[in-house]
């Protein structure tokens, strides 16, 4: 072997195999490095969400022009990210974590003050910008370089190491506060670590820890986020103040029924007694508007993605590739189920917005960011059967 | 990192099993289908099992059945000239909770009501925990547009309607007011509340959070407008009888005043006017006393106009006829402990002479001979100390004294017009009697479609010879005859009473009272005129009352148009 084939052996294009002429083929898909079902399967959901956003935002266009607008830009980064080599990625990946991280710092000591939270960095006259939106990303990456160069299942000493690239970043971000961030960030890299494989019982045993250190998570909490937990395990308690939002989206996604009321028929979010409902509680107007066959059809949809990136993940051929992919797909997938979750009662509230439908741009941009290394991870295949 | 090191590293990897492999996929996909299973069943659990709950839950929120205000009906004369329309306003109120902070909003909204900026303030404050304070009520449509146009968050108009009464003052009191939520107070308004109010309509409407109203879904039940009310009261009559009581009032610098004419054929009241009087279309610093329709409501003791009802119950008997002559000399008489005076000693009189001269002795003489309780019956039978039904609110019964044993004096007094009360409208009404061939007809506020059943009250040979006796109690040399009409017949019959005090009858307080019927070939209209101690020149009746009688009764019977029946 080559130098070159030993540090990158995906680099090297090997002869094409003569009996299986056309799933060899480089399609216009295998050139451009994007997977088409997935490509597709996100294009529905963004174009349902538009239709979505536009019943939600009050018949707004300006809302549904700015995006589409973003998710433009999502899709442009997305591109970008997946001709970038899985390679690439791993050399780029401590230097993402610790500017990630640097900017952290930076946000907890002169950051921007919005919404009655500590989250923004601003470059005057330039951009503000959400650090912790970057950390999703750069969190699975770092602990995936990690993991992927030790012995695998982990040892004590690397699971120690990958808890504090986990925690101080998390920590930071939940002091700013923002506890959905944080709580996206921490699954994202723990994802990447139960992916590396941990015992059953390591597992539990960490599980009966989280359980045990409940208690102190809720004297540490603020007390807003107490109040939400309050209200989560009964809405009624207070139903004018912080059980309005948790009731109203429960009317609203019920009084839909089966086929709901019809697009912009939704009177629950058209005359405002939905809290939120053009971004994290977008999806009780979907449930009012569109009803059961509605609510059904995006969460089959949602499973589809998710499915096709797990299946991604799972055809990766390299232990940093199928870590990254399955953490990023995962943590899709947790956005999905603590915001559903959240809106129809099942779930405290916290601020998770439904990926890709929910009205606002860091996320979306993120979230297509992770599918673009996902079909990067997938495009970059070594053509090999393994 | 060395390449012998990166080789190792890759070697090991190999040996070792791949991340997500076949198990842990199986694993982690069975765990992603778990959760999206509870999240269905979730939405399930919302849309299928609970949707009716919370479609009820939804539906509590945002329908909502408003009123449809409903028209009230209008008053009108009998011809339908309007005396009380009601006119859509805006009712402007605000949510306290909802107004903004911002200065500079408030002080648009107070300088738009025409407020200064304190007083908003200052009810702000006083409203601080409520959800609800009017601005200003009733409101011109285009005025409440104005300030809603500012579109001040929790400002809001509501729909009503205000009443208007063309004819103001002249027929205030009978006519009454409204309150401002549109309910009756006072005079036919009240008396009539329930036929004149409509019932309010509903319809389904869907509000938004702020409570504005997004969509009309369904009219429930449309809105009924109260009916129309026609009054029996000619408005032309009532602004010439206004006019004419309103001037000799101020003349005589008189406390107040009433003038009662009813159609002599169906007892329907034509005018109606008292003095003093108010404004309904605007009561700021309204006298309370003008509130009072008199000419129903107050009673007072009628003096000499009882006197033809009298001389009824003195005809009927049989023993007298109009020629029959008395002595009232010499112009005084002791009746038990009291002594009964005329103005002088008249001497013989017939009995055109006694209502001439206004006789109370010969009055008493003639009296004195019925039995007892003659003349009370003679008055109960024509309406007098009983309610004269008319519906309208506080209508006043008047006194009739009906003891078990008749004193002398009691029988006296009552001849000519003593010892008992009744309103101007009992006394008009009594009067029909004389000019509808002696069937008196209750009087009625609303106009009659066919004439009432009246009751027969004197034998119709007495009525005529009492037609003729008030028409000769006016004649040239009587103290009637200011009420004389050009160019028609004219009958009636003056009196001047002493007002009553805590102390008994008081000295220099008159009541000036004219009653009388026309014309006398074929009687219209029967009035009543009552001047309420007039304290400047005359207080006789003849020299204050009788004229106005005279220009009422003139220019009614010329609106009227009734042919003259005088010889010229």
């Amino acid at each position: 072997m080559t130098r070159l084939e030993q540090l990158a052996p995906w680099r090297t294009r090997p002869v094409r195999p003569p009996e299986s002429g056309i799933s060899r083929r480089r399609s216009l898909w295998s050139r451009l490095h994007l997977d088409p079902w997935l490509l597709a399967l996100l294009l529905i959901l963004m174009g349902g969400g538009l239709l979505v956003l536009y019943s939600a935002s009050g018949q707004r266009l300006p809302v549904v022009q700015a995006q589409a607008t973003r998710f433009a830009v999502a899709l442009a980064v997305m591109v970008m990210l997946a001709r970038l080599s899985p390679a690439t990625l791993m050399r780029w990946s401590p230097l993402a974590y610790g500017g990630g991280l640097a900017m952290l710092v930076a946000v907890e000591i002169m950051g921007d003050v919005g919404m009655g939270a500590q989250r923004w960095l601003v470059i005057p006259g330039v951009m503000r910008f959400q650090p912790s939106e970057m950390m999703k990303l750069a969190m699975p990456m770092m602990i995936a370089a990690y993991l992927c160069r030790r012995p695998l299942p982990p040892s004590w000493r690397d699971l120690l190491i990958c808890g504090l690239l986990l925690g101080l970043p998390v920590l930071l971000i939940a002091r700013q506060p923002d506890l959905g961030t944080s709580l996206l960030v921490a699954c994202a890299g723990l994802f990447v670590v139960l992916l590396a494989g941990l015992s059953w019982r390591f597992i539990l045993a960490m599980g009966a820890l989280a359980a045990a250190a409940l208690p102190l998570l809720w004297m540490n909490m603020h007390n807003y986020q107490r109040q939400r937990v309050l209200t989560f395990l009964n809405p009624e308690s207070d139903p004018l103040g912080s059980g309005w939002n948790i009731i109203q989206s429960t009317t609203a996604i019920g009084s839909g029924g089966l086929t709901g009321k019809g697009w912009l028929e939704g009177t629950q979010s058209q005359l405002e007694f939905l809290p939120e409902r053009h971004t994290d509680f977008i999806v009780a107007v979907l449930g009012e508007e569109f009803g059961l066959v509605g609510m059904v059809t995006i969460l089959l949809l949602y499973l589809l993605i998710i499915g096709r990136g797990l299946w991604l993940a799972n055809t990766a051929q390299d232990s940093f590739g199928r870590l990254l992919a399955g953490s990023i797909i995962l943590t899709f997938f947790i956005y999905l189920f603590v915001n559903v979750g959240m809106v129809s009662g099942i779930l405290p509230v916290v601020g998770v917005p439904l990926p890709l439908v929910s009205y606002g741009g860091t996320s979306s941009v993120t979230l297509m960011a992770g599918f673009g290394i996902l079909m990067a991870i997938q495009a970059h295949r070594r053509l090999l059967p393994r | 990192m060395s390449g012998a090191a990166q080789d190792a590293a890759s070697r090991r990897r190999r040996a070792q099993s791949q991340p997500l492999d076949g198990g842990r996929f199986l694993l982690v996909l069975g765990l992603v289908l778990l959760a999206m299973a509870l999240l269905a069943g979730r939405v399930v659990y919302l849309q299928v099992i609970d949707r009716h709950f919370l479609q009820n839950q939804g539906d509590a929120r945002t329908l909502r059945v408003e009123p449809i205000p409903a028209h009230r009906g209008m008053i009108t004369d009998r011809h339908g000239e309007p005396l009380a329309i009601s006119t859509p306003v805006v009712s402007l109120w605000a949510n306290p909770q909802e107004l903004p902070e911002d200065p500079i909003q408030r002080l648009g909204l107070a300088r738009a009501l025409g407020w200064e900026p304190d007083a908003l303030d200052e009810r702000l404050e006083r409203y601080a925990s409520r959800e609800f304070m009017y601005l200003r009520r009733q409101v011109t449509p285009a005025e409440a547009q104005r300030i809603l146009d500012l579109e001040v968050p929790g400002v809001y108009g509501r729909d009503e309607y205000k009443r208007y009464y063309p004819a103001g003052e002249v027929a205030a009191q009978l006519v009454g007011v409204t309150d401002v939520d549109d309910q009756g107070q006072e005079g036919v308004e009240l008396a009539f509340n329930g036929y004149l109010t409509g019932t309010p309509g509903q319809r389904r409407v869907l509000k938004d959070r702020r409570g504005r109203l997004v969509r009309d879904l369904a009219l429930l039940r449309e809105q009924r407008p109260g009916g129309t009310l026609a009054l029996s009261i000619d408005q032309r009559l009532q602004y010439m009888a206004y006019r004419e009581l309103k001037a000799a009032v101020t003349e005589h610098e008189a406390q107040g005043g009433v003038l009662v004419m009813l159609d002599a054929r169906t007892g329907e009241v034509l005018a109606m006017a008292n003095q003093p009087s108010y404004n309904p279309n605007n009561r700021a610093g309204l006298d309370p006393r003008g509130l009072r329709n008199q000419a129903i409501v107050d009673v007072f003791e009628p003096g000499s106009v009882m006197k033809p009802l009298a001389m009824a119950a003195i005809l009927s008997s049989g023993e007298v006829t109009r020629d029959t002559v008395v002595d009232t000399s010499p112009g005084w008489m002791r009746i038990d402990r009291f002594t009964i005076r005329d103005i002088r000693n008249y001497g013989e009189l017939d009995l055109s002479g006694i209502l001439e001269k206004s006789s109370n002795i010969g009055m008493s003489r003639l009296a004195l001979e019925l039995e007892p309780d003659a003349i009370a019956d003679q008055y109960r039978r024509l309406g007098l100390g009983q309610s004269p039904e008319t519906g309208f609110p506080g209508e006043a019964t008047g006194r009739l004294p009906a003891p078990v044993r008749w004193s002398r004096s009691e029988r006296a007094a009552l001849a000519y017009g003593y010892g008992l009360s009744t309103s101007a409208l009992q006394l008009a009404s009594a009067y029909t009697a004389i000019a509808n061939d002696g069937v008196r007809l209750p009087p009625s506020l609303l106009r009659l479609d066919e004439p009432p059943v009246g009751e027969p009250a004197i034998d119709p040979e007495v009525a005529d010879t009492l037609l003729e006796l008030l028409e000769s109690s006016v004649g040239a040399y009587s103290g009637g005859r200011r009420a004389q009409v050009e160019g028609y017949r004219v009958g009636g019959k003056t009196g001047t009473v002493r007002k009553t005090g805590a102390d008994g009858y008081r000295e220099n307080a008159y009541r000036s009272v004219f009653a009388g019927v026309a014309p006398i070939s074929d009687p219209r209209i029967v009035t009543v005129v009552m001047i309420d101690q007039p304290s400047a020149g005359d207080f006789y009746g003849g020299a204050v009352a009788a004229p106005v009688f005279s220009r009422v009764t003139g220019n009614a019977l010329r609106l009227l148009d009734v042919p003259p029946d005088a010889e010229p």
